[in-house]
């Protein structure tokens, strides 16, 4: 079972939480301003990596607030939680700390 | 006395303490601290059970969790009966029943060993060859026969009477193993103040050190030594000492599975304690000292019981004091069986011979069996082994550089020891998704880089003197301490003395023996009779993939997982394909580490927990009305009020009709509710849902439609403004917990600056619906500072006010095409009032009716029931909700969508009404609906059946139907192809009765 933390409780058992799918999609302000392509990619285009990947949890069974993770898709390392609204963490150097194995990128996300 | 076999002394077993148990019918004796193997041991039985495929004779193979072959069913009934139970696992108790399995009529005569002489028919995957032909008599004939014949034990007939519970907990470090390296890191990690948890499988902790009696720790006995260890942990308030308890699963993020056994060894267990406790841990840093497995040797002939790994019958002499036999040769490849050999001596046991594969065997120990006066045969194999039940003797011969066998010659035995090398157990750390690294000295995997907080020490990585061992764990112990956040352990050295030490050098694959390899049986895998043979012919046959190897002959599987084949499998493969180990791979370890009981898993989700139910504030009421319910999600809704006599159909008819002449009433409080609230409520309302809200009057509903981004319709229902700020959301039964996700997930992500808040109501009211045209004669004189008048409250409208003098919000509002009321009270006061309004309805017959009746009630109608006549692929329009789009709006959820071409085009599914020509046929829910019945399979699909009833009011069958262009074919007929025949079909407007609404305003 994942231990996710969440920004507003802390380290929570993964039952506590519900998927949210990727991060960073954000609803066009005027989607009528949009053409079927671009409106079909923000629908449906999801970039699906191997490695490092930001996506949404929600704390369901906790606060029920919607945060931010950044997880290892291959080994479940989680290296980042933050609040909605703040910004993508530099994925390079999250990829830099996960290389340098499991305790570095638990010491990671601890000073969060 | 408990067994001629039994030692005179020595042992850790309490010889104060006599237990009886029955193996197969028959009464034995052992003592406290046996295990089931051990006490058979004691009475000279070797033979346990029978094997898999070919019903050989099969007898105890090691003291341990890794034993493959003596598996029987324990317990007193079916009830508390236990198949497959591993007899060296299993502890003595007074009055243990156990019987062997997979035989018939007995274990010392199987009729199935005729399997045995059958064996050219069946080799590796023989039953994707043998039973190709015909091919019917496979489902029918040989798929039910090769099932019955193959099989290891039985499942019980009753329902397992034993409780189960699940516990989770936390800790800094987490030891598995109470081995020398276990208990050292406990101990170090112990030091550090980190909260630890120790988990070990046996019963007593020590693991290798409960069978040494040579080795000396700091000055003390091994035994002393783990005595004070254990004390030491156990005087710690900050460790958790768990014995009995199997580490069988490494999750991500540290989250370790443990079963601790609780009763398994008790004669009359108390009634509080469970059977098993199922530990789900997450632990800070995992220190895994798992020890390691001792490798059988590969040689034809090795599965007659009385063939034993060499360390566990060292196991069987000096941790049992029982005597697995009276003259043994040993067949090895290093040093470690000469340990054994050695300790067997001084136990009484005669040592025939030492065949070591190896033509210089040296060291220490080999001198020390020199010494001894054992016979020492460098270069030696054994060749097969005979007797009937037991081995009786051993064939061995020189083995040249080429493999051949020469010098032949037969020995005298009843046991036959044998030791390829050790295999770390590198299970959990392989789960844990570490990296595994082959080692070529020691020829077997050994952990290398860690996945998680993870540290393997001692035998787990493939350290093998003691003294290294303990070491070892400290070092591990501390590391975890420090990473965990601890620290300040005084460094410490434990003197080790009184071992040999010992090369752990070791042999993997099948020994040679110059026999005529297409017809000797030399098994890998005992617990699935898989040969030596087999796996050269499935790599012959093409397999290249361990991976495959494994499912073609099936080695490595059931309930053993291998523990003792896997390596030696590699090593014919490896031989055979002339590849390199690390080049061939090796199969994936998956947790369960050893067999957990399903009762563990499932902990109290038995029975009435399995599921949770909800049942409404009213469920005691319609119970006692005799009322059918069905499962709505996890609702217990009330599906009719049968009377005495009646049927479905009867109840429907007789509900349907009162509500159409009088009144009904129903149990609406499932629908689910939200209160949004806010300053920004009405911006909020618009944006979620197609209708437009804003110009909505406090006092007034209006039924809304939500989409999904991709413009399909996602959930409907009626929404009332209680003020500016306030709406009073209605959703669907099953849909509330997804439609709040929806709404949060907006307000949160996208729509943060909007101040509002949502608050799932669902179960703070109860909803009373009261329809029918004597429905306002009824609640008026329950109501109070409600005008009800249809010019004060017309259809659609909402007051706040008392009724039965508790707080309502009465919605005036229908789904039935009735005049009705939707009474909101406080769920607490749901049955009271639900009881004075039925009894005010007396005077009009009022009758309780229930979902099939709300059902055939909207069909007529045409209301739609989102998920029923909506299968996520219609756009508001395909069923008739246009009107429900507010045009002017900029934007909603979905709105993007909807305008997409696609959904504008003529020909996609609508929803219509179907008529049968025949008033009575009901059609099918779910059915196809054609054009032409008579053209060939595949026909062209216009559409399908979506609600179907009969109608009683209107005396005909009616139906809704997504078809086609459906509008556009109004009037035409279709057809519902059916077995052997077409029904045609009407297409009608999907409104069968009061067409003009005159009723609902009523």
């Amino acid at each position: 079972m994942l231990v996710i933390p969440c920004p507003y409780c802390g380290p929570r058992p993964e039952l506590e939480f519900r998927y949210g799918g990727e991060a960073h999609i954000a609803r066009p302000e005027d989607p009528s301003t949009l053409d079927d392509e671009a409106w079909g990619a923000f629908l449906y285009l999801r970039s699906n990596p191997k490695g490092l990947h930001a996506e949404r949890w929600r704390h369901i069974h906790g606060c029920a607030r919607y945060f931010n993770v950044v997880r290892d898709t291959i080994s479940d390392t989680i290296l980042a939680s933050y609040k909605v609204g703040e910004a993508k963490p530099d994925m390079d150097a999250l990829a830099r700390i996960l290389a340098g194995g499991p305790r570095a990128a638990a010491g990671e996300e601890k000073s969060k | 006395m408990s067994g001629a076999y039994r030692l005179p002394s020595g042992g850790r077993i309490n010889r104060q303490k006599p237990i009886s148990f029955t193996f197969d019918g028959k009464k034995y004796q052992g003592f406290e601290g046996d295990t089931l193997a051990s006490a058979l041991i004691a009475n000279g039985v070797l033979l346990a059970g029978r094997s898999f495929k070919y019903h050989r004779p099969r007898g105890i193979l090691s003291a341990g969790a890794d034993e493959p072959n003596a598996l029987v069913g324990v317990g007193r009934d079916q009830a508390h009966y236990t198949p497959n139970v591993r007899m060296t696992m299993q502890e003595l108790y007074d009055g243990l029943v156990a019987e062997s399995q997979n035989r018939w009529p007995s274990l010392m005569f199987d009729v199935g060993a005729i399997n045995d002489m059958l064996s050219p028919f069946f080799p590796a995957g023989f039953y994707y060859k043998t039973f190709m032909w015909p091919r019917k008599a496979w489902d029918a004939f040989y798929e039910p026969k090769i099932r019955s014949m193959a099989g290891l034990g039985k499942a019980p007939t009753e329902a397992d009477a034993d409780r189960y519970s699940q516990r989770y907990a936390h800790c800094d470090v987490l030891v598995i193993g109470g081995g020398p390296a276990g208990l050292a890191a406990a101990l170090a990690a112990a030091e550090s103040g980190a909260r630890v948890m120790l988990a070990d499988d046996q019963p007593e902790f020590g693991g290798s050190l409960l069978a040494e009696t040579e080795a000396t720790i700091d000055g003390k006995s091994a035994i002393d030594w783990v005595a004070e260890m254990v004390a030491a942990l156990k005087a710690r308030a900050n460790v958790t000492l768990l014995s009995r308890t199997q580490a069988f699963g490494y999750y991500p993020h540290n989250s370790i599975g443990l079963s601790e056994r609780l009763t398994d060894h008790l004669a009359n267990p108390p009634a509080h304690l469970p059977r098993e406790r199922f530990w789900t841990v997450h632990a800070g840093e995992v220190v895994i000292a798992a020890g390691s497995l001792e490798r059988p040797m590969v040689f034809p002939e090795n599965d007659r019981p009385g063939v034993m790994l060499a360390d566990s019958a060292r196991i069987y002499v000096n941790r049992y004091g029982v005597k697995p036999g009276k003259r043994a040769v040993v067949f090895t490849a290093h040093d470690g069986a000469y340990r054994a050999a050695l300790d067997l001596k001084k136990a009484g046991i005669e040592i025939a011979a030492i065949a070591d594969l190896r033509h210089h065997p040296e060291g220490p120990l080999v001198e020390a069996a020199k010494a001894a006066g054992i016979d020492v045969l460098p270069g030696t194999s054994v060749t097969g082994t005979a007797g009937r039940l037991r081995v009786k003797s051993a064939t061995l011969a020189r083995i040249g550089a080429d493999g051949s066998a020469m010098d032949e010659r037969q020995v005298e035995c009843d046991l036959v020891l044998m030791s390829g090398g050790i295999t770390p157990s590198v299970h959990l750390f392989s789960q844990s998704k570490g990296k595994l690294r082959f080692d070529e000295h020691l020829k077997a995997y050994v952990p290398g880089r860690p996945a998680e907080r993870e540290r393997s020490a001692g035998a787990c990585r493939g350290l093998y003197a003691l003294s290294a061992v303990i070491a070892d764990g400290f070092a591990q112990g501390e590391g975890a301490a420090k990473s965990a956040g601890f620290g300040g352990v005084t460094a410490r050295t434990f003197a080790v003395a009184g071992t040999l030490e010992s090369d752990p050098g070791s042999f993997l694959g099948a020994a040679p023996h110059g026999r005529d390899a297409s017809r000797v049986k030399a098994f890998v895998d005992f617990q699935n009779d898989v040969t030596a043979k087999d796996i050269r012919l499935a790599t012959r046959e093409g397999f290249r993939s361990i991976e495959h190897v494994k499912r073609y002959t099936t080695t490595g599987m059931a309930t053993d997982q291998g523990k003792t084949s896997n390596m030696n499998a590699l090593g014919i493969v490896s031989e055979a394909l002339e590849r390199d180990i690390p080049e061939i791979g090796l199969t994936t370890f998956r947790p369960p580490y050893t067999p957990v009981s399903f009762g563990a898993f499932a902990g109290a989700s038995r029975g009435d927990l399995f599921d949770p139910v909800r049942t409404t504030p009213i469920h005691g009421w319609a119970a006692e009305q005799g009322a059918a319910f069905e499962d709505v999600g996890i609702w217990k809704r009330a599906h009719y009020f049968p009377k005495a006599g009646e049927d479905m159909h009867a109840a429907v008819e007789r509900e349907c009709k009162a509500v159409r002449d009088s009144v009904g009433i129903f149990d609406a409080s499932t629908l689910g509710k939200i209160e949004v609230v806010g300053k920004d409520a009405a911006t909020f309302m618009n944006r979620i849902y197609t209708n437009a809200w804003t110009k909505l009057e406090p006092g007034r509903l209006r039924y809304g439609v939500m989409l999904r981004e991709d413009g399909f319709v996602m959930d409907d229902g009626v929404v009332g403004r209680m003020a500016d700020d306030r709406f009073h959301v209605t959703t669907t039964t099953g849909g509330a917990p997804r439609v709040l996700a929806h709404m949060e997930d907006y307000l949160q992500t996208e729509w943060a600056d909007l101040e509002v808040w949502l608050t799932s109501t669902t179960e703070e009211w109860a909803v009373i619906a009261v329809q029918g045209p004597n429905a306002r004669k009824v609640i008026e004189p329950l109501v109070e500072g409600i005008d009800l008048s249809p010019e004060a409250m017309p259809h659609m409208s909402v007051a706040v006010g008392k009724i039965c003098g508790v707080p309502t919000r009465l919605f005036r509002v229908s789904f039935t095409g009735e005049l009705g009321f939707e009474i909101n009270v406080p769920a607490d006061y749901g049955r009271a009032v639900w009881e004075a309004v039925f009894a005010a309805g007396k005077a009009y017959d009022i009758t309780p009716y229930g979902t099939e009746t709300m059902h055939v009630l909207r069909a007529e109608k045409g209301y739609i029931i989102v998920g029923q006549e909506t299968d996520g692929t219609a756009v508001p329009d395909d069923v008739g909700l246009g009107w429900a789009v507010g045009k002017a709006k900029k934007d909603f959820v979905g709105k993007r969508s909807i305008v997409r071409d696609e959904f504008q085009k003529p020909d996609r599914k609508q929803m219509v009404g179907l008529l049968t020509d025949v008033p009575a046929e009901v059609l099918e829910e779910g059915a196809q609906i054609v054009a032409d019945p008579k053209q060939p399979a595949p026909m062209t699909v216009l559409g399908q059946v979506t609600s179907s009833y009969m109608s009683s009011v209107l005396g005909h069958s009616i139906a809704l139907a997504m078809v086609k262009g459906g509008r556009a074919r109004l009037g035409e007929t279709l057809y519902v192809p059916m077995p052997g025949r077409a029904i045609p079909v009407k297409v009608v407007e999907p409104i069968f009765f009061d067409k003009e609404g005159v009723r609902l305003n009523g």
